[in-house]
């Protein structure tokens, strides 16, 4: 306790301070995540099984058990989260088929391997279960369906993650080239992480426009001029999916550009003088030297790309009808009609979701992309 | 060794040395990087200028040239800035105040505990936390579903677990280590805004601090805290421990080891690292768009709110975005030495 004389007062409180610096370090930092993660995350695992009630003067919780849930993945509401299923044919059957055979291979491969562990069981057995679940979604809902906000969401992280690594990357291995300005290069190619994701969709809507944008004249040209991208769903996402890519491939470029740049230049010489060629001096110096950064780049965009809300809020509105409808999206609006108890729910599908894919990354190809590194 | 023919074509195609590229495969190097460059600062270009544009410049389709296509004008500027006046300015004062705090407190707190998790060995004992969890899901529980005033309730149920952590606790034999806590500081990371929101929102309504900026500032450093630990610990980790030690034989205490010696060696990545947070905390849309509703309004949502029942009025539109882009730029060219590396350190260790 901090003794309150009044004279040597500040000498004691800064002698107890020195004492306890272990904990007043910490503290405010466990205290603040207290208040406004976990905290929030036990009462939101309460909002999601109940329901709102207006009351006089106010509202009230009405305890409802699994209620919201199975709305969402049973009852009225799956077309929103799961989507519409098609009935699968022969092809689904069989790309279901395969995976489900892959996963179990992978599963008991795991199993026959020295050293299992409990955790590993319980986590594999998860990870599996999960993606065996969404393939059959995608499946049923991509081919004649229509795909709810969960494979949205999906679509845009898995999608949305690959194009941006894989365009950071050549960016990077291209700006890493003995070339000048390459100062230029970085520095401009940092911008777009700059602009709001509000600003980023009103400024695609510009771009987009088919008569007032800028390759209005392109597009009447291609006879394309009558047609409307927002209403037609897949057009819709794409257009999305431009914008959020323009946003963030600078993200990977700019990591991955460190990486590369950081790796040994010695071995690279060396290859070079053994007449080694660009894909291979890429694929056992580059790759192997820049994997685990790679690694934590992609998870830290898988992390936040699951919390996409800004873009097709303001591009599209969700529309059409629910074609662009992310989970956060719908988490808001099923809030905006005060339905609570829904809102939780789906937020807390968002979360499984994303901890499953996010720990499943780092799991499986963190750890090795971390072992590879010399 | 024999001088190869050099013919136009094997001089396209082949390096001088080992440093330089070909001239054909720097030509394509310039075109890739040169497109992307047009990628990249087409959009900017065409925000800035429809920004300068009359409505019937827009309508009328794609002007691209200002003087030659269209006569630049200020108009928008003039309406965002004279006509709606205060209207802009608040929500912009808002921004700067929520983010430029938010920052400092998130960078402030998570450094120091960024800083804690390299020098100072914890043991948190499992007991205790499963303890603990299950003392909060109780208050939770008699809050929620019995009514009791929260304030009473929270100050029992601290009680309560400070006297088990004190008698109890102590026979528990399991704990936590430093790597455990990190994870868990970074893994509240994955938790979706959306999901912690609504409680967040319900906790503002009862404290009556719904629509303040002292509610945005708290949601956006506990929202962003994650990161600056993730970062800073790696920058900290990688400052030589003797500085420390001879500091702490002569006497100094640990946060004047912290402020005079640690800070000022880890600027660097507290430059990277607050410019990211600035950036994340600027930008913000969907936690504001709970949490503010009039008073403490931020740019974002004045951005978002201008899809007009008359239809999206670019050339406002453009300019409100244009000055929301500006103070970041700013800010980024100030600290752009350090970006690069600071976003490296941290994507290195993970």
């Amino acid at each position: 306790m901090p003794p309150s004389g009044a004279r040597g007062g500040r000498d004691r409180l800064a002698e107890w301070l020195d004492r306890n610096a272990g904990k007043v370090f910490i503290l405010p930092a466990v205290l603040t995540l207290l208040a406004f993660a976990l905290f929030p995350l036990l009462v939101s695992a309460w909002l999601s099984l109940t329901r709102l009630r207006l009351a006089a003067g106010g509202f009230s919780l009405e305890y409802v058990g699994w209620l919201n849930f199975k709305k969402l993945f049973f009852g009225s509401q799956q077309y929103h989260l799961l989507g519409t299923f098609d009935r699968l044919g022969a092809t689904d059957w069989s790309i279901v088929g395969a995976v489900l055979a892959l996963f179990l291979y992978l599963f008991v491969r795991y199993l026959l391997r020295p050293g299992v562990s409990v955790v590993g069981v319980i986590g594999r057995s998860i990870a599996f279960t999960v993606a065996s679940a969404l393939t059959v979604l995608l499946v049923a809902t991509l081919g004649g369906g229509f795909p709810g906000s969960l494979v949205v969401t999906l679509f845009y992280v898995f999608a949305g993650v690959s194009i941006q690594f894989g365009l950071g990357l050549g960016l990077a291995l291209l700006c890493s080239q003995n070339i000048t300005g390459r100062n230029l290069f970085r520095i401009v190619f940092f911008l777009p992480l700059m602009v709001t994701p509000v600003g980023i969709a009103y400024m695609f809507r510009m771009l987009a426009d088919m008569h007032k944008g800028p390759f209005a004249h392109l597009w009447a040209a291609l006879g394309l001029g009558e047609f409307a991208w927002a209403s037609d769903p897949w057009t819709a996402r794409l257009v999305v999916l431009i914008g959020d890519t323009w946003q963030w491939t600078p993200f990977m470029f700019i990591v991955l550009l460190a990486a590369i740049e950081s790796q040994p230049r010695d071995q690279m010489e060396a290859a070079r003088i053994d007449g080694a060629g660009g894909w291979q001096i890429f694929r056992d110096i580059t790759w192997p030297s820049i994997a685990p950064v790679a690694a934590t780049v992609v998870l830290i965009r898988l992390i936040e790309a699951f919390k996409i809300i800004d873009l097709p809020n303001v591009l599209t509105n969700g529309g059409p009808g629910i074609a662009t409808e992310s989970l956060t999206l719908h988490a808001f609006i099923a809030w905006r009609t005060q339905d609570l108890g829904g809102s939780a729910a789906v937020g807390y599908t968002l979360l499984f979701v994303a901890t499953v894919a996010c720990l499943s990354f780092f799991n499986f190809a963190g750890r090795k992309a971390r072992g590879a590194a010399p | 060794m024999t001088i190869p023919e050099r013919t136009l074509l094997r001089r396209l195609f082949t390096a001088q040395d080992l440093t330089s590229m070909a001239p054909a495969a720097k030509v394509v190097v310039y075109a890739l990087l040169l497109s992307w460059l047009m990628v990249v600062l087409f959009p900017l270009y065409w925000l800035f200028i429809t920004s300068f544009k009359l409505p019937v410049h827009v309508n009328d389709g794609p002007d691209f040239l200002p003087f030659i296509d269209f006569k630049p004008s200020g108009h928008a500027w003039r309406y965002i800035f004279v006509e709606l006046g205060n209207d802009t300015l608040r929500p912009y004062l808002s921004s700067v105040i929520v983010a430029s705090c938010s920052t400092v407190l998130c960078v402030l707190i998570g450094a120091f505990a960024a800083y804690a998790l390299v020098r100072i060995q914890y043991r948190v004992k499992v007991g205790n936390v499963a303890a603990f969890l299950l003392f909060l899901a109780g208050t939770v529980y008699v809050i929620v579903n019995l009514g009791a005033p929260w304030p009473v309730a929270a100050a029992v149920a601290s009680v309560l677990f400070v006297l088990f952590a004190t008698s109890v606790g102590r026979s528990f034999q399991r704990s936590l280590g430093n790597d455990d806590i990190l994870f868990w500081i970074i893994s509240n990371r994955i938790l979706p805004p959306v999901v912690v929101v609504l409680p967040v929102y319900l906790m503002f309504q009862r404290l009556g601090l719904l629509d303040t900026h002292v509610a945005l500032i708290a949601t956006y450093t506990a929202i962003n805290l994650p990161i600056v630990v993730w970062l800073m610990r790696d920058f900290f980790a990688g400052i030589p421990v003797d500085l420390e030690e001879s500091a702490q034989i002569d006497g100094a205490s640990r946060f004047r080891i912290f402020f005079t010696i640690v800070l000022p060696l880890g600027r660097p990545g507290l430059a990277a690292t607050s410019l990211l947070i600035l950036i994340l905390a600027w930008n913000e849309y969907l936690l504001a768009l709970f949490i503010s509703t009039a008073d403490a309004q931020t740019m974002p949502m004045l951005v978002a709110a201008q899809n007009a029942t008359r239809g999206p009025q670019w050339w406002y539109m453009s300019v409100l975005i244009v000055i929301m882009i500006a103070p970041i730029v700013l800010t980024a060219a100030m600290l752009q030495r350090h970006i690069a590396r600071g976003l490296m350190v941290g994507a290195i260790k993970g």
